[in-house]
């Protein structure tokens, strides 16, 4: 028989791991998209040398799985001396990981531009630096908006194999109370309805943000 | 009716003969003296306690236990392979004398079989590093444990240490051995089994035993009313803990000596 009223006790505990997963997403999509900008603005612009070191980078990250890079952060890296918390090696897992993907969207959002923009900048007395931030970036970001977004969402989601390494977050919430009241399949259903409805909130934001940023497009 | 009568009086006959067979076997310990042999059982398959090594002979906890009974009986030791299922229908069908097989206590058992004095640690607690000076639950308080989710001990934990205790959950027991050996935790709450197998995968990392959560020692267990076997077993329990021999063999498969104030 289905209870979800066992479920009630943990409610501080469900809550507790919603809030860790938004504070994780929050701050590593900010570090992340930034990662990733910077790397794909070395990627399409740079010389060879940084080309190939953020190529290798981009390359390993997305040739292997999330959690074997998790799990070599935190269990890995001690043996060489670099002890990190729980917390420490999710958000550089997390950034990482989304860096790595960004770089490639972000990138072809960069390689979007068309020539004669640079060229007009150039006309105007702009330098690379001011092309970049204010011709550039702004029409290439919404051209893989959409994409970039659904990534965020998608290391939202992979934040869940966090609970691994003991971070308390919404897995770990539904992993622990299934341990203590052993209704599965009534932790796991919130637990699921709860990871939806941040994803639906992630793509609103997402969309909030968009519509302002890229206001520029609206005829007045 | 003939053949009823045939039938009550085979039937008669096989009680009596049952009967025979029971009274010869009321004092299991003299049946060992006069056989000159006794049969114990031991695990095959669960070592440390019994397992087969590298020359295809049984080896462990339990085994050295049976030699040394069988030694100061002063009789020769049959080894009767058990697995966890079967050792005490073994007893109960008098195939074997003793079960040495990390026999734990509990209510179910007792009405089944009768148990000796305990010979061999088997404890929840809580393992640390040398270091790391705890001696109670509440020595935890502020201190970071990793623990396997969903396990005895997370429970035990939970329910008892302070609430300013940060309990680190893993998924299995391989990932909180692997946290504590990589130091991403210094204590551990767990069996004491792990806390051998961390011992022999990183003499370096051993844990110390700090306290115990939950203890539930080893015991032989034995046919029910057999009160001469029963004395004659804790005697030589008890004769093998003085001598230190108990806690040789708990420093030879467990890596550690046997807990403070055991057997006592």
């Amino acid at each position: 028989m289905l209870n979800f009223s066992d479920l009630l006790p943990y409610t501080d505990v469900f809550l507790g791991g919603l809030l860790t997963t938004i504070e994780l997403t929050v701050l590593t999509t900010f570090l992340g998209v930034m990662v990733g900008t910077l790397c794909a603005s070395i990627r399409q612009y740079g010389n060879k040398a940084s080309r190939r070191v953020v190529t290798a980078y981009v390359e390993l990250i997305r040739n292997t799985p999330f959690i074997v890079q998790l799990f070599f952060i935190f269990f890995g890296l001690p043996s060489i001396g670099f002890l990190l918390t729980p917390w420490q090696a999710s958000i550089i897992a997390l950034t990482i990981n989304l860096g790595a993907y960004s770089t490639e969207i972000i990138r072809a959002g960069l390689s979007n531009i068309p020539k004669g923009q640079w060229e007009a900048a150039k006309v105007l007395g702009m330098n690379f630096r001011q092309t970049l931030m204010r011709v550039v970036f702004t029409p290439a970001f919404e051209k893989i908006y959409p994409a970039l977004t659904s990534q965020c969402i998608i290391v939202m989601l992979g934040s869940a194999v966090l609970s691994q390494i003991s971070v308390q977050d919404l897995t770990y919430a539904a992993n622990l109370v299934q341990s203590r009241n052993f209704r599965a399949f009534e932790s796991y259903v919130v637990t699921a309805l709860m990871y939806l409805g941040l994803a639906m909130l992630m793509r609103y934001v997402f969309s909030l943000i968009g519509k302002r940023v890229f206001a520029y497009r609206e005829v007045r | 009716m003939k053949a009823l009568k045939k039938l009550l009086g085979k039937t008669l006959i096989a009680t009596a003969c049952m009967a025979a067979a029971m009274t010869a076997t009321a004092d299991v310990l003299s049946d060992i003296k006069s056989r000159d042999e006794i049969r114990i059982a031991v695990p095959q398959d669960f070592p440390p306690f019994g397992s087969v090594g590298a020359d295809l002979k049984p080896q462990g906890i339990d085994v050295d236990m049976a030699h040394y009974i069988a030694d100061q009986m002063g009789v020769e030791l049959k080894i009767v392979p058990v697995t966890s299922a079967n050792r005490i229908p073994y007893l109960q069908t008098s195939k074997v004398d003793l079960v040495i097989s990390s026999l734990g206590k509990n209510p179910e058992r007792q009405k089944a079989i009768d148990f000796s004095t305990p010979y061999a640690p088997f404890f929840l607690g809580v393992f640390g590093e040398k270091s790391v000076s705890v001696g109670e639950l509440q020595d935890l308080s502020g201190k970071t444990v990793g623990v396997t989710r969903g396990s005895v001990e997370d429970l035990e934990l939970e329910k008892n240490a302070p609430t300013s205790v940060n309990i680190q959950r893993f998924e299995d027991n391989n990932t909180t051995l692997t946290a504590y050996l990589t130091g991403q935790v210094n204590l551990i709450a767990t069996g004491n089994l792990v806390a051998t197998e961390i011992a022999k995968r990183k003499p370096a990392r051993a844990p110390e035993a700090k306290f115990m959560l939950k203890d539930s020692p080893c015991y032989i267990g034995m046919a029910k009313g057999e009160a001469a076997l029963q004395s004659e077993v804790n005697a030589i329990i008890a004769k093998a803990l003085a001598e230190g021999k108990l806690n040789d063999i708990s420093m030879k498969w467990l890596k550690a000596p046997l807990p403070a104030g055991f057997g006592v």
